[in-house]
């Protein structure tokens, strides 16, 4: 990851963008319309902050249960000296979205999506194979709240 | 398996061309002047039928937006807290809407209770960049939403490995006799 820092219209894309993006036939003309500037340097900045690692991505956010998809949190309670090794190995697999550690007996959390509720568990048991450690799911039962938007 | 409380839409909501342009965009968007255009090409339909399927699909929430997703560290958000309650069903609908009327509060779910020794079914997150001024958060909210007779655990994230959006083109599952 780069040092580079978001100027003022950095922030104001990332703060415009978060919301949402104009699906239209030139939607990044519309997004400089908004900012004061134009169409190219819109383009730029963005690619820039997904270079330098600012942005994660850009692009869509898909509701998994209105697409038949499934989606599930799970926790393991990793040995500190294998941790590094375990979530390589989590990792690796491509239906993981994201993974962190936190200080809990339960010290990794991941994220993890396939197309079916079958899939899931089958990726859950070959991990629980793999690592030879316990995998607990936490499957949602009820959305409240899905912001997710950070202020730049 | 338990019954989903959402039962999927596959194949009444969405057609096998509105599949092919979920998987024709699910890496991200062009960085051109004309992104959808460019989607058309490699989901074989032309820029109005990609703007109208995706204007549609978006109305519909099967994407629940387009748009950016910041990697949060990079901005200085390094306080991810994940907070837990495990409070009784019947009133779990009341103090998760007190809780989302904070707006600081990220995301907020009700999850199965199914590890030992983890009773929690509530779960809430806050992104912050001082880990001090989330803990106050976490403090008011629990005030606000009379969270304190529950109980509760913080989770601080101390490490991430891993962040990007979920996939929806996973591979098949291995199938059983090959396992």
């Amino acid at each position: 990851m780069s040092d580079h820092a978001p100027d003022a219209t950095d922030r104001a894309i990332i703060n415009a963008l978060q919301g949402g993006f104009p699906v239209t036939d030139r939607p990044f003309a519309e997004v400089a319309s908004w900012l004061n500037t134009d169409e190219a340097d819109v383009i730029a900045r963005i690619s820039a902050m997904l270079d330098a690692g600012m942005l994660s991505r850009f692009g869509p956010m898909y509701n998994m249960d209105r697409l038949g998809g499934a989606i599930t949190l799970a926790a393991m309670s990793v040995p500190a000296d294998r941790f590094d090794a375990v979530s390589e190995q989590v990792n690796a697999h491509r239906e993981v979205a994201h993974n962190y550690e936190r200080d809990h007996e339960l010290n990794m959390w991941f994220v993890a999506a396939a197309e079916t509720r079958s899939g899931i568990d089958a990726l859950i048991e070959r991990i629980e194979a793999e690592t030879g450690l316990p995998v607990f799911q936490f499957p949602k039962e009820r959305e409240y709240f899905i912001g997710l938007r950070l202020q730049a | 398996m338990r019954a989903r409380r959402d039962s999927g839409f596959r194949g009444t909501e969405c057609d096998q061309r509105d599949v092919a342009l979920l998987a024709a965009i699910e890496d991200g968007l062009p960085l051109c002047a004309r992104p959808f255009a460019q989607i058309g090409e490699a989901a074989r339909m032309d820029e109005g039928e990609v703007l109208a399927r995706l204007r549609r699909m978006c109305a519909a929430r099967v994407i629940r937006r387009l748009g950016l997703v910041l990697q949060h560290r990079a901005l200085g958000y390094r306080a991810n807290a994940m907070v837990v309650w495990d409070v009784p069903d019947a009133d779990i609908d009341d103090v998760a809407q007190k809780i989302v009327a904070h707006d600081f509060v990220t995301l907020c779910y009700c999850r199965e209770r199914r590890a030992p020794d983890w009773p929690y079914n509530l779960y809430c997150m806050i992104h912050g960049r001082e880990r001090r001024l989330v803990e106050c958060q976490i403090a008011a909210v629990k005030r606000a939403a009379g969270l304190d007779q529950y109980p509760s655990r913080t989770l601080f994230s101390s490490r991430r490995f891993k962040q990007r959006g979920a996939r929806f083109s996973a591979p098949a599952p291995i199938p059983m006799a090959a396992r």
